[in-house]
């Protein structure tokens, strides 16, 4: 038996490197398809296949193939998934990355190998930092939480809880609201965190509840929104008086219909709805429903479309050129209209720059979406402004 | 024959066996590609081994595994990111280090019956998640430890991106711990280990000191957890919570009854059924592979691994006669 296995290794090692790399331009899509994390890869596969269904698989000559890969969630599989895809199919670009250690395992390989690595979905402020090679086209979360904090003001609040998910984005969501509140002359009474894992909102919401504060400021990662909304109602907390505000992961368009009632007229702030009001948005969310059986977009899924946009023009930019520096070149800089809005690279930081929109989550033809009512126009990352 | 003639035979290198470390370390004459791989293989070999020691010859059942790959992994990388970027002595102190946990929780495991240490050592790898989790300074939290440079192998082998280094690092390192742990499982010491786990009574009546034996083989496999956690940490130069995670426990237990308990080739039997079967399946179905590997499981365990081996020789004997 063990014999056999380790020749069937051997043999399928062997096989012949297929190098047709001059017609071909192959991108590594890394997402979690299993766990946790899951409902962040299907929209991500989801948005690329519709681009490639929409916008055809040549480019400046070139075919572009992806080839998807599961990791599970687990930094460790998806930098080694990295490594083979660059070392076995010399693929041009990295791309995926639902969460951030994720993203922050593989740079080290971008670097290394001089591979672009578009980051789709991961929203820690520092991965753009982490190699030369990371370009982003999802959002970080001081881009939405520093705009929730200037409307909250602005609107009457002046006492805040915090309460976000105790890893990279949650705490850069957390220090980039809270540092802004204070500045405009708010107080936070309390910063809470959850454990990312396995999360029991219940004890925290109480600690929350007995503040008194007048409203309560919520991160927790794509995905995990419904469960928090849940024990939110649970605890009577939506009937106490105190409002929920929050990063629009909270009302992720993806679970926001199963949500119920108790979530009409939270205020967030965000990069996408599947409401924003743009021809080019309403034929983007028909394509996208018609091509996975109603399923709703969300702001990952756009994140994976822009991704693959961005892929394509630098490809069109460089003549078919695929090599890494060539065209991280070509990336810096671009600017298009998205299906959330207008959006670009921004040159110096290679990190997305986009309208961020302050949302009301209302009833629309019978189903609940986050209605935009204010726009703050070209968000560059603030954590990365303040550096400067 | 005399007892310590047949005892002996037993312990002699056979054929197979032979020519099975000879293709492992053949593997590295491959063409770039496959090491990476390979790599994880030898990984979660080592890590099997080190549960078959206290599982197949001991007979502690572990739910929590994980607690001793973790901590090695942990150790390894913080000693190479604060100390010394030298992967031979991180490997050593991490060995150490997770020895030392081991022989401290021992204690607790060895308090109980089966259900009582599943539920224990299940805790113990719970609660150092938490830890870590709880540590962000130290480990990095949730976004995991980075900034880890490892050094050259030897000083004089860089760890590459195409893994031929690091597999040679951990086949290496597999290859002298099974040594050991064949040594020691032949040794009377290891014949103790096994009276015990078949009649802890009986062999206590014998005069083996129950207790001592197996609170010496707990904290042997902690150490060779912790190699593994370490090999893991220095050749991916990261380290995340999921190094403790329920799941990593739970995969080295299914990978090692995949290859079979109480022989050490099962670990590694197992490990590169398991991960070959992972790559292949998810490879091919990326959204629906849990769905095969589940059913392979299933049918492994109804049909059971002798019947299938004999089968698939019986099949091969119809189509190749």
């Amino acid at each position: 038996m063990l014999r056999r296995e380790i020749l069937t290794i051997a043999a399928l090692s062997l096989l012949p490197v297929v190098a047709f790399a001059q017609d071909t331009v192959k991108i590594g899509l890394i997402l979690p398809m299993t766990g946790q994390q899951a409902s962040t890869g299907k929209q991500i596969d989801a948005a690329v296949k519709l681009y490639q269904a929409q916008h055809g698989t040549t480019v400046a000559g070139k075919k572009v193939e992806v080839i998807l890969k599961d990791d599970t969630s687990v930094p460790d599989v998806t930098k080694r998934l990295a490594q083979e895809l660059v070392v076995n199919d010399k693929v041009a670009v990295l791309a995926g990355f639902g969460i951030t250690p994720s993203a922050m395992a593989t740079a080290p390989i971008a670097t290394q190998a001089k591979v672009p690595e578009v980051v789709m979905a991961a929203g820690t402020s520092s991965i753009t930092e982490a190699s030369p090679f990371v370009v982003r086209t999802s959002f970080t979360l001081a881009q939405s939480a520093v705009p929730m904090a200037e409307w909250a003001v602005k609107n009457g609040i002046k006492r805040v809880v915090t309460m976000v998910s105790d890893y990279g984005p949650g705490i850069d969501a957390e220090k980039s609201f809270s540092d802004r509140f204070k500045a405009e002359g708010g107080t936070i009474i309390e910063n809470l965190r959850v454990p990312m894992r396995a999360p029991d909102f219940a004890p925290v919401l109480q600690k929350a509840a007995d503040t008194k504060a007048d409203a309560l400021f919520v991160f927790v990662p794509s995905g995990a929104g419904a469960q928090f909304v849940k024990q939110f109602v649970e605890r009577g907390l939506d009937k106490g008086g105190m409002k929920l505000i929050a990063t629009g992961d909270v009302t992720d368009d993806d679970q926001l219909a199963g949500m119920g009632d108790a979530v009409v007229g939270v205020i967030n702030a965000h990069n996408y709805s599947a409401n924003h009001d743009s021809a080019l948005n309403k034929s983007y969310v028909e394509a996208f429903r018609k091509a996975n059986g109603g399923l709703r977009p969300n702001f990952m899924s756009v994140g994976g479309y822009d991704g693959m946009h961005l892929i394509y023009e630098a490809l069109k930019k460089t003549g078919g050129d695929a090599s890494g520096d060539k065209l991280m070149a070509a990336m810096k800089g671009l600017a298009w209209e998205s299906p959330r809005g207008p959006i670009s690279i921004d040159p110096d930081t290679r990190d997305i720059v986009q309208n961020i929109y302050i949302r009301k989550v209302e009833k629309k033809d019978g189903e609940l979406y986050n209605v935009e009512f204010a726009t703050i126009p070209n968000v560059k990352d603030p954590v990365k402004a303040a550096k400067k | 024959m005399s007892v310590t003639a047949s005892f002996s035979r037993r312990a002699r290198w056979r054929l197979p066996e032979i020519v099975f470390w000879l293709l492992a370390f053949a593997a590295l004459l491959l063409p770039p590609g496959k090491h990476l791989l390979l790599n994880e293989i030898a990984i979660l070999a080592l890590f099997a081994l080190s549960l078959d020691l206290i599982l197949g010859y001991a007979g502690i059942i572990s739910l929590g595994h994980a607690a001793f790959f973790g901590t090695g992994a942990y150790a390894a990388g913080l000693f190479c990111k604060l100390v010394t970027p030298d992967p031979h002595t991180g490997l050593a102190v991490a060995i150490v280090v997770a020895a030392a946990l081991g022989a401290a929780t021992s204690l607790l495991v060895l308090r109980g019956s089966d259900l009582t240490r599943l539920m224990v050592t299940l805790a113990v790898a719970l609660v150092l998640h938490e830890v870590a989790n709880a540590l962000p300074l130290w480990t990095g939290g949730a976004d995991g430890l980075q900034g880890m440079t490892v050094g050259p192998l030897l000083g004089h082998f860089d760890f590459d991106l195409y893994g031929r280094t690091a597999y040679a690092y951990s086949l290496v390192t597999l290859f002298v711990l099974f040594l050991l742990a064949r040594r020691i499982v032949h040794s009377p010491f290891g014949l103790s280990l096994m009276a015990i786990r078949r009649n802890p009574l009986r062999a206590s009546a014998l005069g083996v000191p129950n207790r001592s034996r197996l609170i010496a083989v707990y904290t042997l496999s902690a150490a060779y957890a912790g190699a593994a956690g370490a090999l893991l940490a220095q050749t991916t130069a990261y380290v995340s919570l999921e190094v403790l995670d329920f799941q990593r426990s739970a995969d080295v237990l299914l990978a090692l009854i995949i290859g079979g308990t109480g022989w050490l080739y099962g670990g590694l039997a197992g490990a590169i059924a398991f991960k070959v079967l992972q790559d292949v399946l998810s490879a091919s179905a990326p959204q629906f592979w849990m769905f095969w590997m589940g059913l392979f499981l299933v049918v492994l365990a109804l049909v059971g691994r002798e019947r299938l081996g004999q089968g698939v020789r019986g099949l091969l004997a119809k189509v190749m006669p």
